[in-house]
């Protein structure tokens, strides 16, 4: 962080610290609530009774499922103005459990990976929300104190590396773990989702994440509707309601069909690897074979599916 | 037709006005089998020299190699962009020590030349990179160097892979400064303009 940067809440200005605190602190704490009971404030607004009713994901019976669906898709169509968008919800493949590793030797940290994000996901626009965040660190070091994601200058910048952060998709997730209402769940082949119809908003999962990878919605994401990506799925990239959060999904909408991820192909370096960790033939297991891995705060016990590298 | 065009420029003694560096053909390595090369996707052919002529700018006339040089003697001595006076003004060469003829053929300007002599085709030109990068060459065959794009699961879907000049231009090779064009805008950043 650079000294001129002022750093304050935007809805604070010109006030004490001491009551600056104090005003955070109730401004969260009646946000907390708010959104807490936002289900009840928000049935007698434009809530139907279907919404109000639906079941968490899991318990919903394919015909259930399907009505979910389609009235995702009608919404979205209604809302763009467009009839070529689907909501689909593509279920894990078989035998496959997906892994992804970024070659830090060759990544430079110009950030295609995370507009390509940005598209593919229906982030809002105004925030320039991502999944991804690309940290800059001074050369021989990991302390991620001294990282910072915000630069802007030409890369890659004399004595930097840079590692792009986003959700490890962790087999043993602290961020599931702490969730109150299981709106968030690790899927057969990896993937950390989230029912963003049952999160409550709660924002224990984004304090429990070691990655600040989770995201929240402090308002609706707002699209405009010819930028709109058509294809979404139901736990991936349709269009969250406010009040909910988000992570990386691997872009379950495309890679559950067999595609790569969005960040990879727009990748200018080639710097990214996506594949099966269950074939041996695969991309991601050949560097495992042949490169010197790490994952990120190893000793937190997360067991990220997310691994970096050093080409030297 | 392009000779037609190589023979006006030459002939009238024109020197090019704008000068674009092709890029050429894809490359085949071993291993690679199961994807296309995302350059070999590109329809029209890539080599030779693209000119604007003067009162034709923007005509992109294609020039094959073979319209000069097939008549010239080639020179070994010529080491750099700046030694030639036609067609090759302002092309960058930053590639180590290599000159001209480290990579290109002077007994057949349609193909490039291995260190050994043999003669390969621009669309294998990863085999000629491969003789010195050859770390890159061998991860480049594990898929772990280079973008993709396409489908992971190639049962159900074509990938198309880059080549080594996808990426690199083979006259400078190292990678450019870039950019970072897009950046997410932090709540605790100082806020924008319009909204002071």
């Amino acid at each position: 962080m650079s000294e001129q940067r002022r750093i304050e809440l935007p809805v604070l200005g010109g006030v004490s610290r001491r009551t600056a605190l104090k005003g955070v602190g109730a401004a969260l704490g009646v946000t907390a609530f708010a959104v807490a009971v936002s289900p009840l404030r928000r049935v007698a607004g434009e809530l139907t009774a279907d919404e109000y009713f639906q079941k968490h994901y899991k318990e919903l019976d394919e015909r259930e499922k399907e009505a979910v669906l389609a009235r995702l898709q009608e919404a979205a169509r209604e809302e763009a103005g467009r009839n070529d968008i689907t909501v689909s919800d593509d279920p894990p493949i078989p035998g496959v459990k997906f892994a992804y590793a970024i070659n830090l030797s060759v990544c430079n940290g110009n950030g295609a990976c995370v507009e390509a994000c940005h598209r593919e996901n229906n982030h809002d626009r105004d925030t320039n929300q991502s999944y991804i965040r690309v940290l800059e660190l001074p050369r021989g070091s990991l302390g991620l104190d001294g990282a910072d994601s915000t630069y802007t200058h030409e890369v890659p910048a004399p004595d930097k590396f840079y590692m792009p952060v986003q959700c490890f998709q962790c087999d043993n997730p602290p961020c599931v773990k702490v969730c109150p209402v299981e709106a968030t769940w690790k899927e057969d082949d990896g993937i950390v989702v989230v029912d963003y119809d049952w999160c409550i908003g709660c924002r224990y999962c984004e304090a429990a994440c070691p990655y600040h990878a989770r995201r929240f919605n402090w308002k609706a994401p707002r699209v405009p509707a010819e930028e709109v990506n058509p294809d979404q799925g139901y736990l991936s990239n349709r269009i969250r309601p406010a009040g909910v959060m988000e992570k990386c999904h691997f872009c379950l909408h495309r890679t559950r069909r067999g595609r790569l991820p969005a960040c990879l192909e727009a990748c200018p370096t080639g710097a990214r690897i996506f594949g099966n960790l269950l074939d041996p033939d695969s991309e991601i297991r050949a560097v495992l074979r042949h490169k010197r891995v790490f994952v990120l705060k190893e000793d937190l016990g997360t067991e990220p599916s997310f691994f970096y590298f050093f080409d030297r | 037709m392009l000779i037609a065009a190589g023979a006006l420029a030459v002939g009238a003694g024109v020197v090019p006005s704008v000068l674009r560096q092709p890029r050429t053909g894809a490359a085949i390595l071993p291993g690679a089998a199961d994807a296309r090369l995302a350059s070999d996707a590109a329809a029209s052919p890539r080599r030779g020299a693209v000119v604007d002529l003067p009162g034709l700018e923007h005509a992109n006339l294609r020039i094959a190699c073979a319209t000069c040089h097939d008549t010239r003697e080639p020179n070994p001595l010529n080491a750099a962009a700046a030694d030639l006076y036609l067609f090759h003004q302002g092309l960058v060469v930053r590639h180590g020590a290599l000159t001209c003829l480290s990579c290109h053929n002077p007994s057949d300007y349609g193909t490039l030349r291995l260190a050994g002599g043999a003669s390969v085709a621009f669309e294998a030109s990863a085999t000629l990179c491969a003789q010195c990068h050859a770390p890159q060459a061998a991860d480049y065959e594990r898929g772990l160097h280079g973008g993709m794009t396409g489908y992971w699961d190639t049962s159900r879907g074509e990938r198309l892979r880059k080549s080594c000049i996808d990426c690199h231009d083979p006259h400078a090779p190292a990678m450019p400064a870039m950019r970072p064009t897009f950046k997410p805008i932090d709540r605790f950043l100082p806020p924008r303009e319009e909204h002071r």
